[in-house]
C-alpha cells in the first residue's frame, strides 16, 4: 500500500468511526462488557489498549515480514502472534512499572488482561489480511484502539444512568447493558457511508 | 464427577454464553446464518475438547507461574490445525467466518475451562467438559443465528439447506436488514439473554415449591 497522506487518513477515519472495533467488527466485546461500569476505568482500558495495539501492529509487522515469510512459516501467524502480543504486554507492564509509576498505577489490573483481549489479536491479523505496510499498521492499530476508547467511554457513560434505571427482572443486569449497547451501535450505523475521498 | 451434572451444567446452569456470558466476540460477530453458526460451534467444541484433554494430561508438568501462557500456546496450536483444516475442506465457511477463526485463540470460553475445570480435573472429566461447554456454546450461538436470519434476511438454514440460499419463510424486501448488522447482534443477544434468565428463575421458583 502507498504511504501517502489521504491513504492514511481514510484508515484513520474508518478505524475510529466507520469499521469503529467494537460497535461495528465486534472485537474486544469482553472488556467492553467488563471493563465500562465506570468512565475513568473506562478511560485507563481504553489508553492502555491504543498504546499496546500501536506496538503490537509494529511488532508483529516485524516478526511477519523479517520472521515467518523468509521462513515460509506463515502458517505459525496466529501463534507467532499471540506469543508477541503476550510478551510484548509483560514487557510494557515492567517497563511502565520502573519508568512511567503513575501510568502503571493507573492502568493497574487491566494491563495484563489486554492478551486476551481480541481487538489486539484481530488488529494484527487484519493488517496482515489487508497488507498493510509499516506506517499503516501502526496507524491502523493506533486508530482503532482510538475507536475503542471512544465506545468504550461513550459506553461506560450511558451505562452509568442505565445502571440506575428500574427495568423489568428478567433484563436486570447483563441484558440490558447489551440492549443499550445495541442502540450505540445503531448510533454508530450512521457513520456508514462516510469517506473523506 | 458426575455426568448428568457435568450435562446441565454446560447446557443450562453455567452455559458459556448465556450464564457466563463469555466469548461475546464471535457470538456476536457471525450469527447471521445457521451454517456460520454450526461451524463455529463445532469449531469451538472440538478445540475445547482437545485443548482440555491436553492441558489435563499436562497439568502436573506444567509450572504454575507460566501456566497461561503455556495455555495460550497448546490453544494456539488446536486453533491452526483447525484454520488449516477449514481452509482446506470448507473454504466457503472458512471465508465466511473470516478472522474468527484465529481469533477463537483469545476466546475467553476455551482460556476460561483450562483454567477452571482442565488444570484440576482428570482427563475424561476434562473431555466431557469441554464436549458439553461446547454444546452448550453451540446451543446458544445456532438460536441467535436462527432468530437473526429469520428477522434479518427472512430465511432459515442459509448456507446449509435449499443449495445455500435457505428456506425463504418472509418474503423480499420485508425482512429488517439491521438485525444482522451489528445492532441486531446486541439486541438479539440481549433479548435471549433476558428470556434465558426469565427461564431459570421460573425453573428455579419452582424447584422450590417442589421441595416444600
Amino acid at each position: 500500500m502507498e504511504l501517502d497522506v489521504q491513504a492514511l487518513l481514510g484508515i484513520l477515519l474508518s478505524a475510529v468511526l466507520t469499521e469503529n472495533f467494537i460497535l461495528v467488527k465486534f472485537y474486544g466485546i469482553c472488556p467492553f462488557m467488563g471493563v465500562s461500569k465506570k468512565i475513568d476505568t473506562a478511560l485507563g482500558m481504553g489508553m492502555a489498549v491504543t498504546f499496546v495495539m500501536a506496538l503490537a501492529s509494529a511488532a508483529c509487522f516485524a516478526v511477519n515480514e523479517l520472521l515467518l515469510i523468509p521462513m515460509e512459516l506463515e502458517y505459525m501467524q496466529t501463534i507467532a502472534f499471540i506469543l508477541v502480543i503476550a510478551s510484548l504486554v509483560q514487557v510494557v507492564e515492567m517497563f511502565l512499572k520502573k519508568f512511567v509509576p503513575a501510568l502503571y498505577k493507573a492502568l493497574g489490573v487491566y494491563l495484563p488482561l489486554i492478551t486476551t483481549n481480541c481487538a489486539v489479536l484481530g488488529v494484527v491479523l487484519v493488517n496482515v489480511q489487508k497488507g498493510y505496510g509499516f506506517l499503516a499498521s501502526v496507524v491502523n492499530g493506533a486508530c482503532g484502539g482510538l475507536g475503542f476508547t471512544l465506545a468504550i467511554v461513550l459506553f461506560a457513560s450511558i451505562r452509568e444512568r442505565v445502571d440506575k434505571t428500574d427495568c423489568p427482572e428478567a433484563f436486570k443486569g447483563f441484558p440490558i447493558t447489551l440492549i443499550s449497547a445495541g442502540l450505540l451501535a445503531l448510533a454508530f450505523m450512521g457513520f456508514s457511508g462516510l469517506k473523506i475521498f | 464427577m458426575n455426568v448428568k451434572k457435568q450435562f446441565e451444567e454446560g447446557l443450562l446452569t453455567k452455559n458459556p454464553v448465556l450464564v457466563q456470558l463469555l466469548g461475546m466476540c464471535s457470538v456476536l460477530a457471525i450469527t447471521t446464518s445457521l451454517f456460520n453458526g454450526l461451524g463455529m460451534g463445532i469449531s469451538v467444541t472440538i478445540i475445547l475438547i482437545c485443548s482440555n484433554v491436553l492441558i489435563s494430561a499436562l497439568r502436573k508438568v506444567i509450572p504454575s507461574q507460566i501456566r497461561i501462557a503455556s495455555y495460550i500456546v497448546i490453544i494456539a496450536g488446536f486453533v491452526t490445525i483447525v484454520d488449516l483444516l477449514l481452509q482446506a475442506f470448507l473454504p466457503d465457511l472458512a471465508e465466511s467466518l473470516g478472522v474468527f477463526i484465529p481469533l477463537i485463540v483469545v476466546n475467553c470460553i476455551i482460556l476460561g475451562r483450562a483454567e477452571a475445570f482442565a488444570s484440576k480435573n482428570g482427563v475424561i472429566a476434562s473431555a466431557l467438559d469441554g464436549l458439553f461447554q461446547g454444546i452448550g456454546y453451540t446451543v446458544a450461538l445456532v438460536a441467535m443465528c436462527v432468530i437473526r436470519e429469520l428477522l434479518g434476511s427472512g430465511t432459515f438454514g442459509g448456507g446449509l439447506l435449499n443449495g445455500g440460499e435457505g428456506i425463504r419463510i418472509i418474503p423480499e424486501g420485508y425482512p429488517a436488514m439491521q438485525m444482522i448488522m451489528p445492532v441486531g447482534g446486541f439486541l438479539t443477544l440481549g433479548f435471549v439473554v433476558a428470556g434465558f434468565q426469565y427461564y431459570m428463575r421460573r425453573r428455579q421458583s419452582k424447584k422450590k415449591e417442589g421441595v416444600k
